[in-house]
């Protein structure tokens, strides 16, 4: 144990990993309500046109996938409203296109190397002090505008015609929630890795959802197996050297089948 | 507040409403005041046009023509929605498996805008209770509300339109689905909203029966107001009968 207490990047890294996977099973939670539990998987892969773009034009990749997530994810909210086109579809569009911009950008850019690689799997552990105190930031302050909306948030999940009616601007809640999402996923990203970023996003959520009788539960739930995965998930990535990122989700996978096992005694 | 509308009789002014879905032609020319203390019943064939019309009053749809008008305010610039309480058709639309409960159902729509002044805790957790209370949902408070009856989840429902104590309450068809002796209690509840504690109700039902017991103002729509009166000249004018005629009419329609 002592070895979290010596070592500056395990500390680092357990720091931001839990602040971010927290954030990513809040969200997680009204976007599974919400039917849109793949847009994490869509948008970190246009994530990865913008990290190739960023490398290409020399700029902070995470600055870039910020920018790029951000656009995307409005760009889908607009595909699926004017166009009339089903959300996983806009979704499907999306994040193909994206990864194939990212393809060709990162060959301009000849950096398919060592680099990218620990966008696509992520690397935790090599994270900076820079991109620490940046990630607990945002993930702080998307935490503390979901709670802020808490109540509004949770009335046009469930009910999107009687929020508006008692006069929520639904509209323009869908469009914070939607930038929020894309600055979680980027924020996951770094933790896991585009390929897995995904799994930060429902499967803690999923497995709140299992056992939570009401609303507040769900979210706690959430955030407690977020917080535990990721905690022992780098412990024992650390002590067993594996990779921290696939142990993490897989470790949230095991919570989530105890709880469903237990669900169903 | 604009204190001049505030004391004027009429709460709600529907003005010459036109609307269309597309090509189909759902409203034409409606007109017709709801006034404070009402009990209107709106009834009508299915697809006549209430349901759309209860939107466009609370600004859910657009008119193609015509203007509404709530407490003195045209509708787009009224911002006061709190003072309006809506049990949307049938709630079927509800997620059976949302991890929400009965009293987390009616707090969405107490705390979801702020107060001033602020509430403590506990005082919000009484207005939520009392709500509750009102409709007799209370030992169910902590319910997941997909494991409630239809019935009970549609109390809920209404206990999340009164929570804010509104001046009106819009209900449409509330008691779909809801065994006669419910609807019994249910009826006499809206009849002690309106008569205690002078909320207006404005009522979509089919149960005609319902309406000979309790409403005070009729408006019968069918596409067109067909009628908009008092429940007792309703029932002089024999329009009830002309509505049904109607009824038919629409139905071969579709
Ligand atoms: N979203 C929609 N898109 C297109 N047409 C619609 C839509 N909603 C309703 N309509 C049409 O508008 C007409 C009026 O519908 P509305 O729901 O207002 O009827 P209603 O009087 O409430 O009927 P019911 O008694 O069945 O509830 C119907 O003929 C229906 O076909
Ligand atoms: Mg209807």
């Amino acid at each position: 144990m002592e070895a979290f207490l010596t070592y500056g990047f395990l500390q680092r890294a357990l720091l931001a990993g839990i602040f971010v996977a927290m954030a990513c099973a809040l969200l997680g939670v009204f976007l599974i309500l919400r039917r849109d539990a793949m847009i994490g998987h869509g948008l970190a892969h246009v994530t990865f046109a913008g990290v190739a773009l960023g490398l290409f034009l020399k700029i902070i990749p995470l600055s870039m996938a910020l920018v790029i997530a951000v656009l995307a994810a409005l760009g889908i909210m607009k595909l699926k409203e004017k166009a009339g086109i089903y959300g996983d579809t806009a979704i499907a569009i999306f994040s193909s296109v994206g990864l194939a911009l990212g393809i060709l950008l990162a060959t301009l850019a000849h950096s398919f190397n060592v680099d990218l690689f620990s966008y696509l799997f992520g690397d935790i552990l090599a994270i900076e002090a820079s991109e620490v105190w940046l990630s607990i930031g945002l993930a702080v302050i998307v935490v503390f505008i979901v709670i802020l909306n808490y109540h509004k948030f949770m009335y046009m999940t469930f009910d999107q015609e009687a929020a508006k009616a008692s006069g929520i601007k639904v509209g323009r809640l869908d469009i914070l929630l939607t930038i929020l999402t894309a600055v979680t996923i980027v924020l996951g990203m770094k933790v896991v890795g585009i390929l897995l970023v995904s799994a930060l996003v429902v499967i803690p959520a999923a497995a709140g959802l299992q056992l939570a009788s009401n609303f507040k539960q769900a979210i706690i739930l959430s955030s407690i197996i977020a917080f535990v995965s990721v905690l022992l998930g780098l412990i024992l990535a650390f002590y067993l050297d594996f990779p921290a990122s696939g142990t993490i989700v897989i470790l949230s996978f095991l919570l989530f089948g105890l709880f469903f096992i237990f669900k169903r005694r | 507040m604009d204190l001049s509308a505030n004391e004027s009789k009429t709460l709600i002014d529907v003005k010459d409403i036109s609307f269309s879905y597309g090509p189909i032609k759902v409203l034409q020319d409606v007109t017709f005041p709801i006034q404070r203390g009402d009990f209107l019943a709106i009834i009508g064939p299915n697809g006549s046009g209430k349901t759309t019309l209860i939107k466009i009053i609370l600004g859910l749809l657009k008119p193609s023509k015509g203007k509404v008008w709530i407490l003195g305010k045209p509708a787009e610039e009224f911002d006061d929605w709190r003072k309006i309480g809506y049990v949307p058709q049938k709630a079927t639309h509800i997620d059976p498996f949302f991890p929400a409960s009965a009293r987390e159902v009616v707090a969405m729509e107490f705390l979801a805008r702020n107060k001033f002044p602020r509430l403590t805790k506990r005082e919000e957790d009484l207005c939520i209770e009392k709500a509750l209370k009102q409709v007799g949902m209370e030992h169910f408070k902590n319910w997941r509300i997909g494991g409630l009856s239809g019935g009970q989840q549609q109390r809920v429902f209404i206990a999340r339109a009164i929570v804010n104590e509104p001046h009106i309450l819009f209900l449409d068809e509330p008691t779909t689905g809801v065994d006669s002796e419910t609807q019994e209690h249910f009826y006499d509840m809206l009849d002690t909203l309106n008569k205690k504690e002078g909320i207006t109700i404005v009522l979509i039902t089919h149960d005609t029966g319902i309406v000979n017991k309790h409403v005070t103002q009729v408006a019968c729509l069918n596409q067109r107001l067909v009628y908009h009166g008092t429940h007792a000249e309703f029932c002089r004018a024999g329009a009830f009968k002309d509505m049904l005629a109607g009824h038919h009419l629409i139905s071969h329609r579709h």
